[in-house]
């Protein structure tokens, strides 16, 4: 613990003691407060049922499940290569990251393997839409903490990526350019030299915002110490991805796993953090966006010649076997479990989404917090509603 | 963590499959016979199946013995074919015969529904898939002493499939209205969706203008 955070807390337990002595002196009755699911710190419909003693929280409840739209169900009616446009969907943010774990687990069954030029790309894509997702939520921190300058300039930074991701695929938010075997097309002409001035300019952003966020003595003060997550809980709810690494835990599986794409010709530093709190998380956030665009820089420097799409038949059967396909995506581990039974569609498919995982921590999370920093941890925690409920 | 440090070589450095192969021995040691099947895929992952009576102490000794500090997910699976197939039947006709017999996947299995878990090691960097067959009284012990973070997801499978978790503090539905009949993740609901109005990819075999009328593509919306 540092100096701050001895001060903290010796100021923490001296206001609870001090609103103990209020409420026994009030008499104060417990309130429930309904947070959504209409409220601009659920970034969606997620409701949060809070019961209050004064202003503090003694108990709540996540309540999602306002969208959901049964994407396993779905898929057992799709076939394999249509599966990706619904799986787009999921977080809307990262689209295209939440494809390359369904198609590299068709491609594990029907073991074929995307050349390497197409596992190339596919990784700096990937890295594109970790960057549009995380520099959106750096500007949303912002928002939820009363400061409107940065959502403004995320949304503008964002837009470069988008226009990458748009140029290259076609599709601003649902790209659906992921292949079983490789890509749907190459990249086009001039994009790279593209992609390498964005690379400097989203670097500007991140240190804009860390200037301006992370500097600023009240967005501090609302974020140290608020919202603690232990290595041990983090790890026993299965949270994953940032609010994983900022508890402390260095588990990336970027580099912790054999996976065919290109993180594994790149140096990259996992970056972790030992509070787990708020702040943690949040600055974990902030390196991860800078060091996805040094990825993708490094990613262009060596991108290989070749095809970009495998030899695979023109009806896509998958065989007869089950794999369990997971990758690092913005919000943490997404994997698919596939079954197949050898037919055009899968059979069942398990989509393991990081913010289902990263929410069922927050009725334990927000135990004993007070209302205003309930909106400050849910914004640190980071989820995309369509990522909760699938 | 003691029982990792007592080989020689330092486990990290293991390759995945040997850590695979003592995660088994292990689980075997631990489990005895109920550990009915295992299955390991060279380089790629490994799955157990367990007797249901003994998927909670499989839970703990995943967690305290093999290692896995991580949990991954919950869920099921209904082997079960659909009767509707892929929901492409045309309506008006009498629904089609198909082949109903259930034949489980990997590790094999005796009954129509089987729960699946993983937990996964930060460290070691490696994962187990372990499945285990539901008896006909749909419940199962739950996990949340082992890994807490399986209450969401027992909820879900709860709701999705019909399995009570003998345990669970707290079994309501989460995606569903609290009313709702059935659940939808068996295969024997069907997707109204697909039942009130037929999949486009069937609708649109009418020609084209100026295009003879038998000329549509065999292969329908499937390319």
């Amino acid at each position: 613990m540092t100096m701050l955070g001895d001060r903290q807390r010796l100021a923490y337990i001296a206001s609870q003691a001090a609103d103990a002595r209020l409420n026994v002196e009030l008499e104060t009755e417990g309130m429930t407060l309904n947070i959504g699911p209409q409220h601009p710190a659920t970034h969606g419909t997620l409701r949060i049922i809070c019961r209050l003693d004064g202003e503090q929280v003694v108990w709540a409840e996540p309540s999602a499940g306002y969208m959901h739209r049964g994407y396993e169900k779905l898929t057992e009616v799709r076939t394999f290569p249509q599966v990706t446009s619904l799986v787009n969907r999921i977080d809307w943010l990262g689209s295209f990251a939440n494809e390359v774990p369904f198609i590299l687990a068709a491609e594990k069954l029907m073991d074929i393997e995307a050349p390497p030029r197409a596992q190339h790309i596919r990784t700096i894509l990937f890295e594109l839409s970790r960057i549009a997702n995380v520099s959106l939520f750096l500007g949303d921190l912002g928002v939820q903490l009363g400061a409107i300058t940065p959502v403004f300039m995320a949304f503008r930074d964002r837009e470069y990526v988008l226009n990458l991701i748009e140029s290259a695929t076609g599709g601003r938010f649902h790209p659906n350019f992921d292949r079983i075997g490789g890509l749907k097309d190459d990249l086009p002409k001039g994009w790279i030299e593209e992609t390498r001035s964005v690379m400097r300019k989203l670097r500007t952003f991140c240190d804009e915002i860390d200037d301006l966020l992370f500097g600023n003595e009240i967005f501090q003060s609302r974020t140290r110490g608020i919202g603690v997550i232990p290595k041990d809980v983090a790890l026993q709810y299965g949270l994953s991805g940032p609010n994983l690494r900022a508890s402390g835990v260095d588990y990336d599986l970027r580099r912790d796993q054999k996976i065919a794409m290109a993180w594994d010709k790149v140096d990259f530093k996992v970056w972790t953090h030992p509070d787990g709190d708020s702040f943690a998380r949040c600055w974990v956030r902030l390196q991860e966006t800078r060091e996805a665009t040094l990825i993708v820089e490094k990613l262009l420097d060596t991108l290989p010649a070749g095809p970009v799409m495998a030899k695979v038949p023109r009806i896509i059967k998958v065989p007869e076997g089950e794999a369990w396909v997971s990758t690092e995506n913005p919000l943490g581990e997404m994997g698919y479990y596939v079954v197949s039974k050898g037919d055009l569609g899968p059979f069942r498919v398990k989509i393991r989404s990081a913010s289902f995982n990263n929410i069922s921590i927050v009725p334990w999370l927000l135990r004993g917090v007070y209302v205003p920093d309930v909106i400050t941890i849910l914004a640190s925690l980071y989820f995309i509603l369509g990522d909760i409920d699938r | 963590m003691s029982q990792l440090s007592s080989t020689d070589t330092p486990l990290a450095a293991l390759p995945g499959d040997a850590l695979r192969e003592r995660a088994v021995d292990q689980l075997r040691a631990e489990l005895g016979d109920a550990l009915i099947d295992t299955l390991v895929k060279p380089g790629d992952d490994v799955w157990v199946r367990v007797r249901a009576d003994a998927w909670r102490e499989a839970g703990t000794a995943l967690r305290d013995v093999v290692g896995l500090d991580y949990f991954c997910f919950l869920s099921a699976i209904d082997w079960m074919p659909s009767p509707f197939g892929r929901g492409e039947d045309d309506p008006t006709q009498p629904q089609a015969e198909r082949d109903m017999t259930i034949r489980q996947g990997y590790t094999g299995g005796e009954t129509r529904f089987q729960l699946f878990a993983r937990a996964c090691s930060t460290t070691l960097h490696f994962g187990v898939t372990i499945k285990a067959d539901i008896g006909d009284d749909m419940t199962m012990p739950t996990w949340i002493p082992c890994y807490t973070g399986a209450n969401w997801h027992e909820r879900e499978a709860h709701e999705m499939f019909g399995i009570n978790f003998a345990g669970h503090p707290d079994l309501r539905n989460m995606y569903l209205p609290s009313g709702f009949e059935g659940h939808p993740m068996r295969k024997d609901f069907p997707l109204l969706a697909r039942m009130v109005k037929p999949w486009p990819g069937i609708v649109d075999v009418e020609p084209l203008p100026g295009e003879p009328a038998d000329s549509s593509d065999a292969d329908g919306g499937e390319s």
